[in-house]
């Protein structure tokens, strides 16, 4: 059914097709629309049986949906920002345990400087944490991935993030394809758990595992994510059988056939991007796009296919390593072992700043001319950096770095160029 | 109907089954006991932990009859039940991590509830640090939402199970691997103090009760009423510990005893937020007596004594006996 709703919704009502048994609820923006939209859809008992639990804090959400899904529940959850890093030690706990919970990541920047606003930094932060990492483009596909990640998950007893850019994706009106309840429980069969705390029989779940075994139960992490890499495009395969649209999978290229130049990106800037190649293009320039769908397991054969006949490869990221650089790209070079490739790494769009098609479409022309820096960063207003640099070589006492930034851009402190 | 059998009579401070009809009799003098935290675990010798463990964790089962799920904090319970491929656990039980086993049977509950299975009963359990110290916000949310979970905490008093630090549970004056028994105010500071129980009853839960592994009939009555009791639940439960106290192995049951008698842990049952019955001090005993035979104590008496370290403990325990009122008037003059 087509609807026109905010993206949080469609999660909301898209989670609640796939019949979770126990949802864990924290606010923090962007994602608390979701829990709320879930909050709703269970007190109103349209989602029964369903548990929906407030809890005080995320380290407790991702703690009760450990409890829940440990004996036997479907379970989802969802977090941001400092949500993510406040429940970190639960979220390796799930994935080292091995228990299938989905929750929704509204990507947010971490502070300090605290900021609400959209970057990759929250769900990279995790990167290593044995989770599944599904990043959508649009909110038809976020909505998508939250039903194909139940699956998934399930399958390999894993647990799975889907990350979505917050506010742009979850709090834009778009219209999306919900689909019905039958299909979505034809395709997405009821939880069987591989392990369950059952008084029927008794199981030990959480032993300490010494150096005899533990790097082998960390390998069978790896394994499983190696499985996921065939399991993801063949599960979103099915899905556009079923729902006739394509969603997911681990890669996706946009006139990327000649290209000379490609473009690497995550999340709904791929949207941008495409607008921005398209007009590119138009100019005669060879260049396209490839978007990762899935960020882990990274799939690398599948990117470097992508890019191997490109000239040069632009990692366009929301993300950053501090001293080194780009996240996405330290795994895109990897991919790219021995090619020799022309790569640059862009970040942009930290915390929120906007990525303008003017902005892309003059980066990347410099890129195509190779006259971009190896890491740039776009729409850096040196101005304000350079001012703090002198004002710190100048006084030891220089103050608070985020308040004599904001002094010296005024009272406008949201730029958009 | 004949009078009501105190366990004393029995001439010893222990079980005392002979004595009962067999109904009365405790779990453990049951063949059919569950041995839920069976035999072989590594626990140190003399451990209350483990002795209180199995007690309340063997009543819990049998309460309901055997449809019960244990989550554990990390901490010695979790370190030596479990040294996989042996576990000592015969119903099912899942560590997840230090700070959440509260949240952890929030979830469990959650499960069965959804399922249509609220028969199945569950206990979450942690030492002090993994209670009243890094588990203490989720348990605090599991009180306030009255999630259907028993939590018990084995309070020893200190981080046992990484080398004898201060936790919040830790005694004034007690020496730790981190309140050393150094400088002018050797071992912990006197500070305000961290009663978890009575913080349990001011979230107006159904049952809170705290216990001795000095009487274990009582801790296995109150698992049992706990058990009757949907909602949140809180067993607050004394265990000493030879290592980090400085006791000898053989004093476990004796020092559990000796904190009950003194004061300076009063054993009490509370509903929704009210205290609803006390066990009385049978012979009252100065705190010295409990506080001389713990080496852990040793700095406040021998050479360089501090007798006025020993008077402010004693007036904690004077102020839990007039709190509480755990002395009968007739005796309390």
């Amino acid at each position: 059914m087509q609807k026109q709703i905010e993206g949080s919704r469609a999660v909301a009502e898209a989670v609640a097709l796939c019949r979770p048994e126990v949802i864990c609820a924290y606010p923090i923006s962007p994602q608390t629309h979701i829990v709320e939209g879930l909050g709703e859809l269970v007190k109103s008992g349209e989602l029964n049986p369903c548990e929906f639990i407030n809890v005080e804090s995320e380290f407790a959400a991702m703690s009760v949906a450990i409890g829940a899904s440990a004996a036997g529940a479907r379970s989802y959850t969802a977090t941001a920002s400092q949500g993510l890093l406040f429940m970190a030690e639960a979220i390796y706990n799930a994935s080292g345990l091995g228990l299938p919970i989905v929750m929704t990541v509204a990507n947010r920047a971490i502070g300090a400087p605290i900021n609400i606003w959209n970057d990759h930094s929250d769900s990279m932060s995790q990167r290593d944490c044995g989770w599944i990492q599904l990043f959508a483009e649009s909110n038809q596909e976020a909505l998508d991935l939250h039903i194909q990640a139940f699956k998934l998950g399930e399958e390999l007893s894993m647990p799975v993030m889907v990350c979505m850019d917050g506010f742009i994706l979850t709090h834009a009106y778009e219209r999306v394809d919900m689909p019905a309840q039958n299909e979505v429980d034809a395709f997405l069969p009821v939880y069987e758990p591989r392990q369950v705390l059952d008084p029927a029989d008794p199981v030990s779940i959480g032993a300490m595992v010494g150096p005899e075994a533990f790097m082998e139960v960390r390998y069978l992490a790896h394994a499983k994510q190696t499985m996921a890499l065939e399991r993801i495009p063949e599960i979103a395969a099915e899905f556009a059988q079923r729902f006739g649209r394509n969603s997911g999978g681990l890669v996706r290229s946009y006139r990327c056939d000649d290209a000379e130049t490609i473009v690497v990106a995550l999340g709904s800037v791929l949207g941008t991007l495409k607008e921005t190649i398209d007009e590119l293009r138009n100019d005669g320039v060879k260049i396209g796009v490839l978007g990762i769908h899935s960020f882990r397991p990274f799939p690398l054969a599948a990117v470097r296919a992508a890019l191997q006949g490109a000239i040069r490869v632009v990692v366009l990221e929301k993300s950053f390593s501090v001293g080194l650089g780009g996240v996405v790209s330290t795994d895109v070079r990897l991919a790219l072992s021995g090619l020799h490739l022309h790569g640059y790494t862009v970040v942009a769009g930290l915390g929120g700043r906007a990525i303008t098609k003017a902005s892309l479409a003059r980066t990347l022309r410099e890129a195509v001319a190779d006259k971009l820096q190896p890491l740039t960063f776009m729409d850096l207003d040196w101005r304000i950096v350079n001012r703090q640099l002198e004002r710190e070589a100048a006084t030891r006492r220089s103050g608070p770095i985020a308040e004599n930034l904001l002094r010296d851009v005024g009272t406008v402190a949201s730029k958009v160029n | 109907m004949t009078a009501p059998i105190k366990f004393y009579q029995t001439g010893t401070f222990t079980v005392g089954n002979r004595l009962l009809s067999p109904e009365q009799r405790s779990v453990q003098s049951s063949l059919e006991r569950s041995n839920s935290l069976n035999s072989g675990h590594r626990a140190c010798q003399g451990c209350g932990e483990a002795l209180g463990a199995r007690y309340a964790v063997d009543a819990a089962m049998r309460a309901t009859d055997g449809q019960l799920i244990a989550a554990n904090a990390t901490g010695c319970l979790e370190v030596f039940s479990t040294p996989y491929p042996e576990t000592s656990w015969q119903l099912p039980w899942i560590h997840s991590l230090f700070g959440n086993a509260a949240a952890v049977g929030t979830g469990i509950a959650a499960a069965m509830k959804v399922k249509g299975r609220s028969n199945v009963r569950v206990i979450a359990q942690g030492g002090d640090g993994g209670t009243t110290d890094i588990g203490f916000g989720c348990l605090s949310g599991m009180f306030e939402r009255n999630d259907d979970v028993l939590y018990i905490c084995y309070d020893n008093e200190a981080y046992m199970n990484t080398g004898v630090q201060r936790s919040s549970a830790t005694p004034p004056a007690a020496r730790t691997a981190t309140t050393m028994a150094v400088g002018a105010e050797p071992g912990a500071l006197f500070g305000q103090g961290k009663n978890v129980p009575l913080i349990a009853m001011a979230h107006e839960i159904p049952y809170v009760a705290t216990a001795t592994v000095a009487d274990l009939r009582d801790l296995e009555a109150k698992v049992e009423r706990a058990m009757s009791i949907h909602g949140a639940r809180y067993l607050h439960i004394l265990v000493p510990c030879p290592l980090g106290w400085g006791a000898a192995s053989q004093d476990t049951i004796k020092l559990a005893r000796l904190a009950r008698e003194t004061g300076l842990f009063p054993v009490f049952e509370a509903v929704h937020g009210e205290v609803t019955a006390v066990t009385k001090i049978r012979q009252r005993v100065p705190v010295e007596e409990y506080l001389r035979p713990q080496k852990r104590f040793a700095h406040v008496f021998g050479a360089k004594a501090q007798p006025q370290v020993l008077q402010r403990i004693q007036a904690q325990a004077d102020r839990n006996i007039k709190r509480f009122g755990l002395l009968d008037l007739e005796m309390s003059s």
